[in-house]
C-alpha cells in the first residue's frame, strides 16, 4: 500500500522536476541565441480577432530582433479588448473599428490615456456562387434591400433584388453577430450598427460561409477579402456600386478610396503610460515601420506610407484620443485626409 | 402487454421484432462510427504531413509552415500538473469527508445537491467566475495560476462525485472489520477504504483532467493568450494551451493554417487517448492486486 502511494507520489514529483528541467533548458537556449538588443520587459496586446494576425506577425518579427522582450497577444474581440484596455490591464489593444464614446468615457474615468494608431485596411468581399451568371455587381441600395431587418422572410428570391434577375431562391451567408465584421457591414450597408435580418446562416467561422456559398447556386455571402483570395476557385466576387459604377475590392481600389463602403481601417490603441516604457515605444516604432509589409503578407492591405508617417508624428507628439471623435464605426473615411486635417489643425494651434 | 403463453406465432413475431431492433441498432452504430471515421480520416489526411519534429519545437508564426505548438504543449502540460495539484487533494479530501466522516443532515445534503448541479454548469461560466475572482480580485493576472485555479474549480465536481462513487463501492464489512480490530476511523480510511476505492477514484480524476486538457472556453475568458514568444517560467506567466492554439489556427483564412490546426488536433487527440488509456490501465492494474 505504502509503496503504491509512494509510486504515485514519485511519479508526480518526477514529472514536475522534469518539467522544471525542460524549462531551464529552454531558458538557457534563449540566452545563447540572445541578439544584440539590450531591450527587455513585457508587452501585453489583446483585442480584435481581425487585427490578431497583424499583431502576431509584428510580435514575431519584433522578437526576432529583441529576444528579451516578452510579448503576449490575446484574442478578446474589439469590445472585450477595449474593456481590458480601459481597465489598464493591457498595453495595446487591436480594434477593427474606432473606439466608441462609452469606451472612451471608461478610459477617462480610469485615467487611461491612449493614442490611436491605424495599422491597415481590411476590405469585405461580397460573393456569390460561380454558377451565378446573372449578377456581377450590386448597388449599396440593393444590398440594403437584401440585408435590412425588414427583408426578413420577405426578400427570398433574386427576382426581388433587381428586375431581370431570375426567380432563383436567395440563400444568405454572413458574419456572426459578435464580430466586428458584422458591426461594420450592417453600419455600412443598412445604415445602423447591428441592424440585420436574422434568417441567414451566421457563423464566426468564415470557412463555413465559404463552403455554404460554394455549394448553393443562389447563395450570397460576405466576409473578409482574405477569405475570398484564398478560395477564388470556389467563389465569384461581386462588384459594389456606390453611385459611381461597380468596383471590385483589390489593393488599388481600397487604397484609392473607390471601394466603398466595404473597406475599413484597423487600429492599434496604445496606452500613453505604457508608451513611456522603452520596449513599448520601440514596438510601436517597429509597428509603424513594418505594418505595411506584414499586413499584406497576412491578407490585409497596408496603408499608404504617408499615413504611417503622419501617425508616427502623432505618436511622437503624443496626440491623444481618437481622430474619429470616439463615435464607433464610420463609413467611407479616408485616413490620410483625416490625419492630415488633424495635423494641420495641430500646427495652427501651436 | 406481456404474454406468458408462448405460441409458435408469437415466438416468430418476437423474433422478427428482435431482428428489426438489431438492424436499427447496428445502423445507428454504423452511422456514428462512419461519422467518426470520416472526421478522423480528414484530420489525419490534413494534418499528418505537418507532424514533424519542428512542429513540436517551434513557436507560433504568421508563416504557417514555420509555426509550431511548443508554447501550447508546454502550457497544456503545466496547466494539467497545476490543476491536478490543486484539484486532487481538495476533491478527494472533500469526497472522503462527505462519504466517511460527515453526518447526514441538511447541510451535507445541500452541499451534495450543489456539487451535482455544479457538474452541469457550462464551462464558460467557470471562466467568468475565474476572471472576476482569480484574475481581478485576487490579482493573479492572466497567469498560469489563475488558469489552473479556474480549471480546478471546473474539475472539482466531477472528481468529488467520482471519488464518492468509488468510496461507496467499498463494502461496509471491510470498514467494520477494520474498526473492530481497533483501528481509528482515519486509519480505516487510510489503510482499508482508500486503497480499495483507489482505482475508481483515479479513473474519475484522470477523466476529469482529460476534460480540462480539452477545454477552451473558460481559458479564453480568463485571458489565455493566442500568441506567446516565450515559455511560461513561473506561476504568474502568461500562457496558452493546445485547444486555444488550434482554435486560433482554424479561424485563419489560409489553408496552410487549417493543416496546422489539423496537426494540432492530432496531438491533442493523442494526448487525450493516452490519458484515457492510462485511466483504464491504472484501474485494471489496481483492481487485480486487491484482496477482494
Amino acid at each position: 500500500m505504502k509503496s503504491r502511494f509512494g509510486w504515485l507520489l514519485a511519479s508526480c514529483v518526477l514529472s514536475i522536476v522534469l518539467a522544471a528541467c525542460a524549462k531551464q533548458e529552454s531558458g538557457q537556449q534563449e540566452q545563447s541565441t540572445k541578439a544584440t538588443s539590450t531591450l527587455s520587459g513585457k508587452i501585453t496586446i489583446d483585442g480584435s480577432s481581425t487585427v490578431l494576425p497583424i499583431s502576431e506577425a509584428l510580435a514575431e518579427e519584433f522578437r526576432a530582433q529583441h529576444r528579451n522582450v516578452e510579448i503576449t497577444v490575446g484574442k478578446s474581440g474589439t469590445g472585450g479588448g477595449f474593456k481590458k484596455f480601459a481597465n489598464g490591464e493591457i498595453d495595446i489593444t487591436g480594434a477593427s473599428r474606432p473606439i466608441r464614446e462609452e469606451e472612451d468615457a471608461l478610459c477617462k474615468k480610469n485615467g487611461v490615456e491612449y493614442i490611436e494608431i491605424p495599422i491597415a485596411y481590411d476590405a469585405m468581399a461580397v460573393v456569390v456562387n460561380p454558377q451565378n451568371t446573372w449578377c456581377d455587381h450590386l448597388t449599396v441600395q440593393e444590398l440594403k434591400k437584401i440585408w435590412e431587418p425588414a427583408a426578413q422572410g420577405k426578400v427570398k428570391s433574386w427576382a426581388q433584388v433587381r428586375p431581370g434577375f431570375p426567380d432563383e431562391p436567395l440563400v444568405l451567408f454572413g458574419a456572426g453577430t459578435d464580430s466586428g465584421t458584422f458591426d461594420y457591414f450592417t453600419a455600412a450597408i443598412v445604415g445602423e450598427e447591428k441592424a440585420s435580418r436574422g434568417d441567414y446562416t451566421a457563423s464566426e467561422d468564415d470557412d463555413i460561409l465559404v463552403q455554404g456559398v460554394s455549394r448553393t447556386k443562389g447563395a450570397l455571402g460576405y466576409f473578409g477579402l482574405a477569405y475570398y483570395e484564398n478560395n477564388q476557385d470556389k467563389l465569384k466576387l461581386v462588384g459594389i456600386d456606390n453611385g459611381k459604377g461597380p468596383v471590385k475590392p483589390s489593393r488599388e481600389t481600397v487604397l484609392n478610396g473607390t471601394y466603398q463602403p466595404l473597406a475599413r481601417p484597423l487600429f492599434l490603441y496604445v496606452n500613453v503610460k505604457a508608451l513611456e516604457r522603452p520596449e513599448v515605444a520601440e514596438f510601436i516604432k517597429f509597428a509603424l515601420a513594418n505594418a505595411g509589409k506584414l499586413s499584406d503578407e497576412v491578407g490585409y492591405i497596408g496603408l499608404p506610407e504617408q499615413v504611417y508617417e503622419l501617425v508616427a508624428h502623432r505618436v511622437e507628439r503624443r496626440i491623444k484620443g481618437s481622430a474619429f471623435g470616439a463615435h464607433g464605426s464610420q463609413v467611407g473615411v479616408k485616413l490620410e485626409d483625416l490625419y492630415k486635417i488633424e495635423e494641420a489643425s495641430e500646427k495652427s494651434a501651436q | 402487454m406481456i404474454q406468458v403463453v408462448s405460441t409458435p406465432q408469437w415466438r416468430a413475431r418476437e423474433y422478427r421484432r428482435e431482428q428489426i431492433f438489431q438492424l436499427v441498432g447496428a445502423l445507428i452504430v454504423l452511422f456514428a462510427l462512419t461519422t467518426l471515421v470520416v472526421l478522423l480520416t480528414k484530420i489525419l489526411l490534413d494534418g499528418f504531413a505537418r507532424l514533424n519534429p519542428e512542429f513540436f519545437t517551434s513557436f507560433p508564426s504568421r508563416r504557417a509552415s514555420q509555426a509550431g505548438i511548443l508554447p501550447a504543449l508546454v502550457g497544456s502540460a503545466y496547466l494539467l500538473l497545476l490543476t491536478a495539484a490543486i484539484a486532487i487533494p481538495i476533491g478527494v479530501g472533500a469526497a472522503i469527508y462527505l462519504e466517511e466522516f460527515a453526518r447526514r443532515n441538511w447541510f451535507t445534503r445541500l452541499v451534495e445537491i450543489n456539487i451535482t448541479n455544479l457538474a452541469g454548469v457550462p464551462s464558460v461560466i467557470y471562466g467568468l467566475l475565474g476572471l472576476q475572482v482569480f484574475v481581478r480580485t485576487l490579482m493573479m493576472d492572466r497567469s498560469l495560476l489563475a488558469g489552473a485555479c479556474t480549471m480546478a474549480l471546473l474539475a472539482l465536481p466531477v472528481i468529488i462525485t467520482a471519488a464518492r462513487e468509488g468510496l461507496r463501492t467499498v463494502p461496509k464489512s471491510l470498514r467494520d472489520g477494520s474498526l473492530a480490530l481497533g483501528a481509528t476511523q482515519w486509519q480505516t480510511v487510510r489503510y482499508t477504504v482508500l486503497p480499495v476505492a483507489m482505482p475508481s477514484i483515479l479513473t474519475g480524476v484522470i477523466l476529469s483532467l482529460s476534460r480540462v486538457v480539452g477545454e477552451t472556453a473558460p481559458l479564453l475568458v480568463i485571458g489565455a493568450v493566442v500568441y506567446i514568444g516565450t515559455l511560461p517560467d513561473s506561476l504568474f506567466s502568461a500562457f496558452t494551451v493546445l485547444p486555444v492554439q488550434i482554435y486560433n489556427w482554424t479561424t485563419r483564412p489560409q489553408h496552410a493554417f487549417q493543416e496546422n490546426a489539423a496537426a494540432g488536433i492530432i496531438v491533442l487527440l493523442a494526448l487525450l487517448l493516452t490519458m484515457n488509456a492510462l485511466a483504464i490501465y491504472l484501474r485494471n492494474r489496481y483492481q487485480k492486486r486487491l484482496p477482494i
